[in-house]
């Protein structure tokens, strides 16, 4: 097995032979030379700024020094490869949304933005000198010293020869001497520089490439992604229903109109009103298909109406009768909250039609505390459905834990069933000018339970 | 019947042309045809026209502005008649219409009604006369719905139910059904009396009944 970073090298008996002092060297000089210019660029912009600090220009140019550390720490996570095979990568969240606001506000609240100043500071001003150093006594040294004889017969003329302008060499036993001393300091140099490369590479490694990330914020940051995710999918399915609506549908109206008022013009009884009844037949067959369809992707009376209203409706559509019980006249909850909630129901309400042989189902919701959605599907049907198998209902418990929500299904052998939902989520306050732009009618107009007889629910629990 | 003086609110140029030619053919006028809900108040005032018609969902949020401005003329101008064209079936737009003023005088049909050209016209005609027109659609939904007090109805009541909330008058519902017109009469009886609506002349018992009937 290959080693996979410098240190592990380092004790293996082939280590002077194999690339790893040159790469640890390589590390080394581009650490001296990136640190170096780093001080340069430092004081540079810190010059520039207070002198411009007069004017106010240079107050922004000295803030942003405050993100000094970000290319510098990119910089070396992509050195820290020389010495360190692994994965190398920041600490950084993204931002929760595009714009440079929410860049700099997510930056400044980051730890890794300040441990990679720190770093770039330290750098700056302690290590790279200290790279040059050592690079110097580990590599330099040896080198003059082994070319101990060749100096002797080029400069010196095969008389006479300094090493290191310290020692005097006269003659040629003395010279090969010194170049075998320096072959031997060489090879302490290779052991020196490659440990020198690995605490090198640790420190880095501890200040700008934490191993596997700060978990905290990987959690958030996947959390995150996953609700983008589920709202541009979201997003994606409306764009498709207004598209269908302001498109394919309108002109199929149009159409439907126009072959009813074609038919009205043909001569009755005749092979062209057959042909243009069945051509209207088939184009509002198209309509209701469509109508269906556009439905069944995002049905607009959730976007009008709210959650209460659109269960009644799927309740309406469904062939099993339904009872919808909501405690209260629901408040609007948000867009997410509301889609989440009346796809669960729809599916639910389906797989009841499907599977379950109910006679009668029944969907409650309670929005507890002004805080919690609990949302329960019951039918008394012969139970024994199983939550793993159906893909319908898993992706609908994704998307609810998406929201920080749990699903839960019982439904034992002869059941009854229940399906039930939690989701956080607070109300969309209603003073405040949110779609849609008017009022949400009084609830009485779109109160759809009656009094909520048990009348034929005698299977419910 | 003489022609009517429409205003006509749909956002799509493509059927706000084609439903003013329609409506053209059969001795209709629109005076006004417009794209959005602010549009259609606006016309409504200048014009005051016979029957309105409009689409739910307009610009500029596309949602239920069509709905909405419906259901505020219909408060400021009592007895205006208006036909609302909706894209889906929908109780909670039809209950909200149909609960605006007295309940006479409205219509909530589906969108793809206008291809029926000849059910369409007598629709809005129905609707123009003050009476109450609900999609079959909306009603076919709504019958495979049994609850209070609607449980109390017989399969047959339920049946003629559907038809008066569809706009029919007595006779219309008695060829349908292949009945008399005093069964028909007899059948309404039974269903006022069952809903509870007693004789009055200040209510039209038959929206209420079918109000009730929306509502479920």
């Amino acid at each position: 097995m290959h080693p996979r970073n410098v240190w592990q090298a380092l004790l293996r008996p082939g280590y002077l032979l194999s690339p790893w002092p040159w790469r640890a060297a390589a590390y080394l000089l581009t650490g001296a030379v990136t640190g170096a210019a780093v001080l340069v660029a430092l004081v540079a912009v810190v010059a520039v700024g207070s002198v411009l600090a007069v004017v106010l220009v240079g107050l922004p140019l000295l803030a942003a020094l405050a993100f000094a550390g970000l290319p510098v720490a990119a910089l070396e996570r992509r050195r820290l490869r020389l010495v360190d095979g692994d994965d190398a990568s920041g600490a950084h969240a993204e931002p929760p949304s595009p714009g440079l606001r929410r860049w700099l506000a997510t930056r400044l609240r980051e730890r890794a933005t300040w441990r990679e100043l720190g770093h770039t500071l330290l750098t700056a001003c302690f290590v790279w000198p200290a790279e040059a150093l050592l690079l110097t006594v580990a590599l330099l040294v040896p080198l003059a010293t082994l070319a101990t004889p060749l100096l002797l017969a080029t400069a010196g003329g095969g008389r006479e020869t300094k090493v290191l302008k310290v020692w005097t060499v006269t003659g040629w036993p003395a010279a090969c001497g010194a170049a075998a001393l320096g072959l031997l300091l060489l090879a302490a140099g290779g052991y020196v520089l490659g440990a020198a490369a690995g605490g090198r590479a640790a420190l880095t490694r501890l200040l700008v490439a934490p191993r596997g990330g700060d978990p905290r914020s990987r959690v958030v940051e996947l959390t995150r992604s996953r609700a983008r995710l589920v709202d541009a999918f979201e997003a994606e399915r409306r764009r498709i229903e207004r598209d269908l609506h302001d498109g394919a549908q309108q002109r199929l109206v149009a159409l439907s109109m126009s072959l009813g008022l074609a038919r009205l013009d043909a001569p009755p009884g005749g092979p062209l009103a057959g042909q243009l009844a069945r051509a209207h037949e088939e184009a509002g067959a198209a309509l209701a298909e469509l109508r269906e369809l556009i439905h069944g992707i995002h049905p607009q009376v959730l976007a009008d109406y709210g959650l209460e209203a659109a269960v009644a409706d799927a309740a309406d559509r469904s062939p099993v009768p339904v009872d919808v019980e909501f405690d209260r006249p629901s408040p609007r909850l948000p867009q997410a909250v509301e889609a989440a909630a009346y796809f669960v129901v729809r599916e639910a309400l389906a797989n009841v039609a499907r599977h379950s042989r109910a006679a009668h189902a029944r969907v409650r919701a309670e929005h507890r505390a002004g805080r919690l959605l609990v949302l329960e599907v019951q039918d008394d049907g012969r139970g024994g459905a199983d939550g793993a198998r159906g893909t319908g209902l898993t992706g609908l418990a994704d998307r609810v834990s998406v929201l920080d929500g749990r699903l839960t299904l019982t439904s034992p052998p002869g059941g009854p069933t229940l399906l039930r939902v939690e989701i956080p989520c607070e109300p969309i306050r209603t003073d405040e000018p949110s779609p849609p732009s008017e009022p949400v009618p009084p609830s009485g107009t779109t109160r759809v339970v009656g009094p909520t007889t048990e009348a034929g629910c005698g299977g419910c629990a | 019947m003489r022609g009517l003086r429409v205003v006509l609110a749909e956002d799509g140029v493509l059927l706000r042309d084609g439903l003013t030619a329609l409506l053209a053919r059969f001795g209709h006028e629109v005076v006004a045809a417009v794209g959005d809900a602010p549009g259609l108040l606006r016309a409504v005032a200048d014009h005051t026209p016979d029957v309105v018609v409009t689409d739910v969902r307009m610009p500029p949020a596309f949602q239920d502005e069509g709905l909405r401005a419906a259901v505020r003329l219909r408060a400021e101008r009592p007895g205006l008649p208006v036909l609302v064209l909706s894209q889906y079936v929908q109780r909670a737009y039809a209950a909200e219409l149909l609960d605006s003023g007295d309940g006479t005088g409205v219509g909530y049909l589906l969108k793809d009604r206008v291809g029926q050209v000849e059910q369409f016209v007598d629709a809005l005609g129905e609707v123009a006369a003050g009476g109450t027109v609900v999609d079959p659609e909306v009603v076919r939904q709504l019958l495979r719905r049994r609850r209070d007090p609607l449980a109390r109805l017989t399969p047959r009541e339920r049946e003629v139910l559907a038809l008066v909330a569809e706009g029919k008058s007595n006779g219309a519902i008695a060829r349908q059904l292949v009945v008399s017109e005093a069964a028909v009469g007899k059948h309404i009886g039974g269903i006022l009396t069952k809903l509870d609506l007693p004789p009055a002349d200040d209510t039209h018992r038959r929206v209420l009944a079918v109000l009730a009937y929306l509502r479920g």
